[in-house]
């Protein structure tokens, strides 16, 4: 019998507990939302239930599943995703969640175009957010089908593909046909449960160990084939000087990345106003600070009581870390919930992106560059349609791509591309009064460019053996990481291309409305 | 909503920096919002009370950005090129680098609290009052 205890009860549980939630949030969306505030719920949430939204989107199967997972099998490496996960808050905090929430209306592009000129500054903002969406889903569509892979026990490769692919339409189907509206509220029902499963799982894993984390560490190295070292840094990175770099660029990427995602940025158009987009972060800062802590006990967890060896040889690899030590401390009963909890937190996370996506192409790219803003409002819905199945289509490919690596990481190189393309061009369109069009496209173009290129000619796509297409080398590019490189050179691109530029004749007072909106909040509803 | 109270040593600060109520006599005053009702956002701009909330605000995300930044990155350098150091036993197999990180989590919370809290006492009151004056909403 497979070690993972039987599939029919395991599938059961799994299916009973999804199909309870899914009822429990086509309620809720049914009740609260109508057709006419699709893409930002009416600006009507408040800041508490903002908040939990929020975590829900950060709360991803990258989060849950990834980083447990690398804290299983890498020690203090995987460590470093939660701290950085963690910090990332801090961005959004203080320098995006409130100027953006008073100078936008639904997407990215509504806030970088706001005092350039529309169509190619929208076109751009739309394309780095199709791009990084894409990266994200790739994730997500692979932590997906390897749970599923893992529940069925399916071990082939080919296998696994159906599966992804399957669950991957599953998922588009589900968003196509009407979950989209409901996306808060299945975002707030699945952070509520996924934290509670954390907390849970930790407290009972502490217990066992006489709450001493030390003791649960301790037993860890015993299960790992490092030892003591696993507790120390490098036993991921740092064996050699490129290897630390990589360190350091994964680093970068995840606290300048995470605030500058399209689905994370979009949330914060939901509330009413300013000081309520403050309390959603504040509210959210405590529930990531938990959920985090709960990893680090999970992870080491996992290590102590499943062992990283019967963790990497598992279908789903890394990613299967959690759900392991589940069913080792709760059989398959808390396998089912677990699982189930994790798919559901991939279904919302990929609702999310979803409406990013199609939201980005429907409203910027087609209603506003193409059609120039004549639009009848059911063809741009159907226009959101069409895109939310091409991005879907084109993911599920990408996931079975990368099935197998660890989706954390995969996370960290959407977090690398949406840090070079977002980030930089909404700090300087904030904060800058002399940035223009010219440096807001060299910003976004030149940022996600560089990344692209290097993420292409890294070890991740070929020329390892655990790299995408392991039997080909074309890689030049040393880390696996870009965002040490091509974060810092988006802003010089930003930088030098409005120093070089003719300045922009004022454009009917935009600037000024611009920093007046996004500093005080003062007619951001006109 | 219930107003907040202001003490008075605080009420005395915020109104220094205000031009005070006089400036309804004033004709400037009343074109803040044009005809049709759109807020003149150019002549907000240069009013004081827009500058001194600019200021505050500047003045804290500015430095604390500098401030969690810098406490990250030095986690993150100690962790890559000064491994002996981090790898320090502190409390059973707890070595001092995952306590530093752990650190990372407590710095996120007070600073989280900590803009919270400026922004009630500083930021927030000076908005209304921008508000107050030039009449347009939020």
């Amino acid at each position: 019998m497979p070690t993972t205890g039987n599939p029919v009860l395991n599938l059961s549980v799994f299916a009973v507990f999804v199909l309870i939630t899914l009822y429990i949030v086509y309620r809720f969306s049914s009740r609260n939302v109508t057709a006419s505030d699709y893409y930002a719920a009416g600006s009507s949430f408040t800041g508490a239930q903002n908040g939990v939204a929020l975590s829900g989107d950060f709360l991803s199967a990258a989060s849950f599943l990834g980083i447990s997972g690398g804290i299983a099998a890498h020690g203090y490496d995987g460590f470093l995703y939660s701290v950085g996960w963690v910090v990332a808050w801090l961005v959004g905090l203080l320098l995006i969640a409130e100027g953006l929430r008073n100078t936008g209306r639904f997407t990215v592009g509504d806030v970088l175009a706001f005092r350039m000129r529309q169509r190619p500054v929208r076109a751009a903002a739309a394309n780095a957010t199709l791009v990084i969406s894409f990266f994200y889903m790739i994730a997500q569509m692979a932590g997906a089908g390897g749970l599923i892979a893992l529940l069925l026990n399916v071990t082939s490769k080919w296998g696994q593909a159906v599966l992804i692919a399957v669950v991957g339409m599953v998922m588009v189907l589900y968003v196509l046909l009407g979950g989209m509206k409901g996306t808060t509220w299945v975002q707030i029902i699945k952070a509520v449960l996924l934290l509670l499963c954390v907390t849970m799982m930790s407290i009972f894993l502490l217990g066992k160990f006489g709450f001493s984390l030390s003791g649960i560490m301790q037993q860890a190295t015993e299960n790992n084939r490092l030892g003591d070292a696993v507790l120390d840094p490098g036993a991921k990175y740092g064996f050699s000087s490129t290897s630390k770099l990589d360190f350091v660029s994964l680093a970068l990427s995840l606290v300048l990345g995470i605030a500058s995602l399209p689905h994370v940025l979009m949330r914060f158009y939901t509330v009413p106003n300013a000081s309520e987009a403050r309390r959603s972060v504040v509210w959210a800062t405590w529930t990531m600070v938990i959920f985090y802590l709960c990893t680090l006990v999970i992870g080491f967890g996992a290590m102590a009581l499943v062992g990283t060896d019967k963790i990497a040889a598992a279908p789903g690899g890394e990613n299967s870390a959690a759900p392991l030590l589940a069913f080792e401390i709760g059989g398959a009963v808390l396998l089912g919930i677990v699982s189930a909890v994790a798919f559901a937190t991939i279904l919302a996370v990929v609702a999310g992106l979803t409406l990013a996506a199609s939201a980005s192409f429907a409203h910027d790219v087609y209603a506003n560059v193409i059609k120039r803003g004549n639009v009848e409002p059911r063809r741009e819905i159907r226009v959101a349609r069409l895109t939310a199945v091409v991005v879907g289509f084109l993911s599920i490919l990408g996931g079975i791509a990368a099935n197998g690596q660890n989706v954390a990481f995969l996370v960290s190189l959407a977090l690398a591309l949406a840090a070079s393309a977002n980030l930089s061009t909404i700090l300087y369109t904030i904060f800058w009064r002399r940035f223009n069009t010219t440096g807001t496209l060299w910003s976004i173009y030149g940022g996600l460019g560089s990344c692209l290129v290097l993420i292409i000619f890294s070890p991740v796509m070929s020329g390892a053996k655990t790299s995408i297409f392991p039997d080909v080398d074309f890689a030049w590019f040393p880390l696996g990481n870009p965002g040490l490189v091509s974060i810092p050179f988006s802003f010089l691109c930003g930088f030098l291309a409005t120093i070089f530029s003719k300045r922009e004749p004022e454009m009917d007072g935009k600037a000024a409305e611009m920093e007046v909106r996004a500093i005080s909040g003062i007619g951001a509803r006109t | 909503m219930t107003k907040a109270m202001r003490s008075p040593g605080e009420a005395h600060h915020e109104y220094r920096e205000i031009r005070g109520f006089a400036s309804f006599d004033d004709p400037d005053a009343l074109s803040y919002v044009d005809s049709d009702g759109r807020p003149n956002f150019a002549l907000i701009q240069q009013t004081d009370e827009f500058r001194v909330l600019r200021r505050r605000l500047t003045t804290f995300i500015f430095p604390m950005t500098a401030l969690f930044l810098a406490s990250y990155l030095t986690f993150v350098l100690l962790s890559a090129y000064a491994k002996d150091f981090v790898s320090t036993k502190v409390i059973g197999v707890i070595n001092l680098g995952i306590l530093l990180g752990l650190g990372q989590f407590v710095t996120s919370i007070i600073i989280t609290l900590g803009y919270a809290r400026y922004a009630k006492r500083r930021l927030d009151p000076q908005r209304k009052l921008l508000a107050e004056m030039t009449g347009v909403e939020e």
